[in-house]
This record gives C-alpha cells, sequence and structure tokens, in this order.
C-alpha cells in the first residue's frame, strides 16, 4: 500500500465506522447545501444558529422520557424548533424587542433549558453527545433517519425552488403571485420545516452547537466563488463533502473528535474564501481599482 | 366614474401594532389611469400591496367588479428587490409567468419568445444573460416593465417605477405605460412626480394614512391636494403628530425635503 493510499484511503477501508460517518456527513451535505444557499441570501444566518438551539430542549425533553431513540429526539426537536420559531415571531412583531435581541434571548434560553433538562437524568457523557455529536458512533437509525430527511429535502425543494428564490430576491411579488395561487403561501413555512428537519438530522452527528456547520458555512464560502443559484448550491456541496472527507481523516489521524474537526476545516475553508475568494472578498476588494 | 373595476371599502391596514393605512375608500374605474401620490409614510405602497394581495386589510374590504379577482401585475419598489441575489436578466423576466406556471409546471418555447420580445420592447434586447447585480437602476426597471409585460394583465399595479430611472427612461416607460392605457388596461401607479401626474395620469388619489381625496387629477390641484406650490405640512391637521415632524423636518433637518416647497407628491 502506498503512502497515497495510507492517508486518503485506508481509514476508510478499514474501519465501518469511519465509512458510515463519511456517508452521513455526505448525506447531511446533500440536503444542507440547498437550504444554506437560501439561508444565506434570506439573511437569515443568525436566526440559523439560533434555530440550531432552539431544538436543543426538546431533545432533551425526548432524552428524558425515551433515552437515545432517534425518532423520539426528532419529534422533540421539531416540535421545539417550531414553537421557539413561533414564539420569536410573536415577540418581535408584537413588543418592542428588536430582533437579535429576540434571537439572543431564545438562544440562550434553549441552549441553557436544555442542559438543565438533561442534567436531571443524563451524565456528562450524554451531555457532551447533545453539545457536540459523535459522528464516529452514529448508528444505523440515525443514519437512516439522515437519509430520510435527505430525499424529503431534495423533494420538498425541487417543488418549492421557484417559490424560494422569488421569496429571496422580490418576495412581495411571490405574495402577490400567491393571491392567484394560494398554495404558494406554503413555500416559507415548507422550507422553515425543512430546516428545523434538517438541523435535527444534523444534530445526530454533530450535536446542538455544530449542527449548523455543514449546512450554512460551505454556503457562506460559495457566495465568494460563484455567482449563479445552482453553481453555488455545487460548490457549497462540493465544499461540504470535501471538508467531511478531508476532516474525518485529520481528526483519525491527529486523534482529534472528529464533528468538530470537520467543521473546523469547513470553517477555515470559508474564512479563506472570504479573504481570498473571486467576488467581494478581502483580496478582490484591495485588487479594484479606486 | 364609469363602471369601477376596484371598490375600496373603508380599509384598514396594519403592520403589527402600526397601523398604516385607516378608513380609506376608493374606486378605481375599469380602464383608469390612476396616480397615487402623497408624502413618505402616508401608505401608497401599502395600499398597493393590499390590492395586490400582498398585504390582507386588517377592516373593511377590497370588491373587485362581478366578485371576480381581475389579472394583476405588481411592479414592487426596486428597493425592496434584493440586487445582489444571483439572478439573470432573462430568468427575472420569466418570474412573471410564475403565477400560471407554478412550480412544477414548464416553460414553453412562447413564453420564452414572449420574455425576449418583452425585454426588446424595453430596450433590453441582449441583455438576457447578465446578471441582475449588474445592472444600473434604470435596467433593472425595465427588466421588471418587461415582467409586467409578459404577464399581460388586465390590473398593473407599479410601485415609484420612476425613482432612480433618468430621463430618458422615464420617457421610455412613460411610452409603455401609456401604450397600456389605450389597450384598456387598469393602471394604478405610485409616484411622486407632480408634473408627470399632472401630464399623464387622468385620476389622482391622495394619500396621508387615510385617503385625502380622490377623482380626477385636474379636481385634485384645484383642491390644492396636489399642488406646485403647497406645502405638505398644510395637509397635516394640527392634532396629529406628523404635524410637528413635518414642520421640523421643512426648516432644514431632513436632507429629503429639499423640494418640500414643491408639494405632496414631491414627498410620496
Amino acid at each position: 500500500m502506498n503512502i497515497v493510499t495510507h492517508y486518503l484511503l485506508s481509514p476508510y477501508l478499514d474501519y465501518g465506522f469511519m465509512r458510515r460517518a463519511l456517508l452521513a456527513c455526505i448525506v447531511l451535505a446533500i440536503s444542507g447545501a440547498p437550504l444554506g444557499f437560501f439561508m444565506n441570501q434570506r439573511r437569515m444566518a443568525l436566526v440559523s444558529d439560533a434555530m440550531s438551539h432552539a431544538i436543543f430542549p426538546g431533545v432533551a425533553v425526548a432524552f428524558l422520557v425515551s433515552g437515545l431513540s432517534v425518532w423520539s429526539m426528532t419529534a422533540g426537536g421539531l416540535t421545539a424548533g417550531i414553537l421557539i420559531a413561533l414564539l420569536s415571531v410573536f415577540l418581535s412583531r408584537y413588543t418592542q424587542i428588536k430582533e437579535d435581541g429576540v434571537f439572543t434571548l431564545l438562544f440562550l434560553l434553549s441552549l441553557t433549558s436544555g442542559i438543565v433538562l438533561l442534567s436531571l437524568k443524563g451524565s456528562n457523557i450524554d451531555l457532551l453527545h447533545m453539545l457536540f455529536g459523535d459522528i464516529l458512533a452514529i448508528d444505523n437509525d440515525a443514519l437512516l433517519f439522515i437519509g430520510i430527511v435527505a430525499v424529503l429535502t431534495l423533494f420538498v425543494l425541487a417543488f418549492i425552488y421557484r417559490g424560494l428564490v422569488l421569496d429571496c430576491f422580490d418576495p412581495d411579488f411571490l405574495m402577490a403571485a400567491a393571491s392567484k395561487r394560494p398554495i404558494i403561501r406554503l413555500v416559507r413555512p415548507a422550507f422553515f420545516v425543512l430546516f428545523v428537519i434538517n438541523l435535527v438530522a444534523a444534530f445526530q452527528a454533530l450535536g446542538t452547537l455544530m449542527a449548523l456547520g455543514l449546512i450554512l458555512l460551505p454556503s457562506i464560502a460559495a457566495q465568494f466563488w460563484v455567482r449563479q443559484v445552482d453553481r453555488a448550491i455545487g460548490f457549497a456541496l462540493g465544499l461540504a463533502i470535501f471538508s467531511s472527507y478531508a476532516g474525518l481523516l485529520l481528526s483519525y489521524f491527529t486523534n482529534t473528535p472528529s464533528g468538530p474537526v470537520v467543521v473546523l476545516l469547513c470553517g477555515t475553508l470559508c474564512l479563506g474564501s472570504v479573504l481570498v475568494g473571486k467576488h467581494g472578498s478581502c483580496l478582490s476588494a484591495i485588487r479594484k481599482p479606486l | 366614474m364609469t363602471h369601477p373595476l376596484i371598490t375600496l371599502n373603508d380599509i384598514f391596514v396594519s403592520y403589527g401594532r402600526h397601523v398604516a393605512l385607516q378608513s380609506v375608500s376608493g374606486q378605481f374605474a375599469c380602464g383608469s389611469l390612476t396616480a397615487v401620490a402623497g408624502p413618505n409614510g402616508s401608505g401608497k405602497s401599502t395600499l398597493l400591496k393590499a390590492i395586490a394581495g400582498v398585504l390582507h386589510p386588517t377592516r373593511g374590504t377590497i370588491a373587485f367588479a362581478d366578485n371576480v379577482r381581475p389579472s394583476m401585475a405588481y411592479l414592487p419598489q426596486v428597493a425592496h428587490l434584493q440586487r445582489d441575489f444571483p439572478l439573470s436578466v432573462f430568468d427575472v423576466v420569466l418570474t412573471g409567468f410564475y403565477p400560471e406556471a407554478g412550480e412544477a409546471g414548464g416553460l414553453s418555447k412562447a413564453q420564452k419568445q414572449a420574455a425576449s420580445k418583452a425585454l426588446g420592447e424595453v430596450g433590453l434586447g441582449g441583455f438576457e444573460k447578465r446578471q441582475i447585480n449588474a445592472l444600473s437602476g434604470g435596467e433593472l426597471q425595465r427588466t421588471l416593465f418587461a415582467r409586467v409585460i409578459v404577464q399581460n394583465a388586465n390590473v398593473i399595479l407599479l410601485d415609484e417605477p420612476f425613482s432612480a430611472v433618468d430621463a430618458a427612461t422615464t420617457a421610455r416607460l412613460i411610452q409603455l405605460l401609456l401604450k397600456w392605457h389605450e389597450e384598456g388596461r387598469t393602471i394604478i401607479c405610485v409616484l411622486h412626480d407632480l408634473l408627470l401626474i399632472k401630464k399623464y395620469f387622468p385620476e389622482s388619489m391622495v394619500l396621508q394614512g387615510k385617503c385625502l381625496g380622490s377623482g380626477h387629477t385636474h379636481q385634485m390641484f384645484e383642491q390644492k391636494l396636489l399642488s406646485f406650490d403647497l406645502d405638505m405640512a398644510e395637509l397635516v391637521p394640527p392634532e396629529d403628530p406628523l404635524h410637528h415632524q413635518t414642520h421640523r423636518d421643512h426648516h432644514g433637518h431632513n436632507h429629503d425635503h429639499g423640494h418640500h416647497k414643491h408639494g405632496p407628491g414631491d414627498h410620496a
């Protein structure tokens, strides 16, 4: 076995848990890349971050009731995510609190209540599992769930794609079109539910603190390289898969935690794109003639 | 007024707790060409959105002739668009078919040809593949007009279509507007240029949170609801909190009021 094979392939050839971890990341990236693109285009990166924590108390309650069951934690996470989203809309609309204040408040409340709830029954290991995930220990149920979520996401996204593009570019036009075809009003809620389901899926692998990593960071990077919707989504997908593949290898050879290394690599590539990307980066600003 | 196509029955429209329009009533006749004028924050865009179905009245109703909602093409303010979204000019025009094509329906060759033809009509032939973030304000506005063309609607709602547009483009777009009017379409246009209102719009509606008046444009000028000499502050009732604000602004605290003496249209 030559050195290239040793470093690039052998961990995946030798160990089933590495293959499962890579498969989970790839499937998460396939459904996460388009979602991340639209969240980013809608200037909802901060909201995404808050939502990734909003699912935590629901997951914690599910854990208290039925332990580490993928399906009950999914139901709990989805319920909590939707309830907190509705609460944030209500607070922003009917009180004087600013939108970023709402998300900070709800993010901290979600995270801390989740931790307190977990501490009622779980051990520190359970808490770490919830916060940071354990991608190398992903089981069949979790893998199946991530796969189902990806298929559902791609199917629904294909159906609401045109509406999502309009909702980003010209939301008033979309709503005007909805007066002719009321089903269009479902575009936003459908997208939001998809996003929360994907957060719950990513939570299985990366925990509540990093669930957003493979969804949002590649899309942020993509906008610095390409200017077309389809290419940006493709770029984000490629970056997420590369980060997963290389990150898992890096963590294997350096004996560091896999999830954080994958997200760290993805974040580093994203930061690199902000600095030297083709469009709108620091480098392009320096090169631009005054 | 001839046969009314759209009738506003005492409508109120709110954003959360903020009431943007209150007790607005009025009619838009079939085939009419109406300007909606008024100062900033007077509810002009809100009224257009309510008619377009973007917003729903919290009170009152919007009725249509024969109880059938006519086909509508809505052109939003350019400032409300996300101009850095990665879309081509051609894609934007094709979104005009979205209300009928929906999510899964494919676009026919005829529809694509209609989009190209519409771009030619607004003088943007050859711009199909250009990204919208590379367009000037006038070019983007013309792209939106091309989208209105492909919608082929009976009612056309335009929200400040001549803002940030040079004189040549304005002239071109006005010609298009007059052509639509000749074709018998009903046009409601929010704008703030009194000269354009006086010259091209036979009907007007003046708003300031509520409807101050509506009817023939020359009557609006006669009643001083539209005037080149009138100070907008005179239209605000003394008990209205806006009154104080408007006076204060008039004394130079708001750069937006550089043309204040020109009357209400300048503040729309």
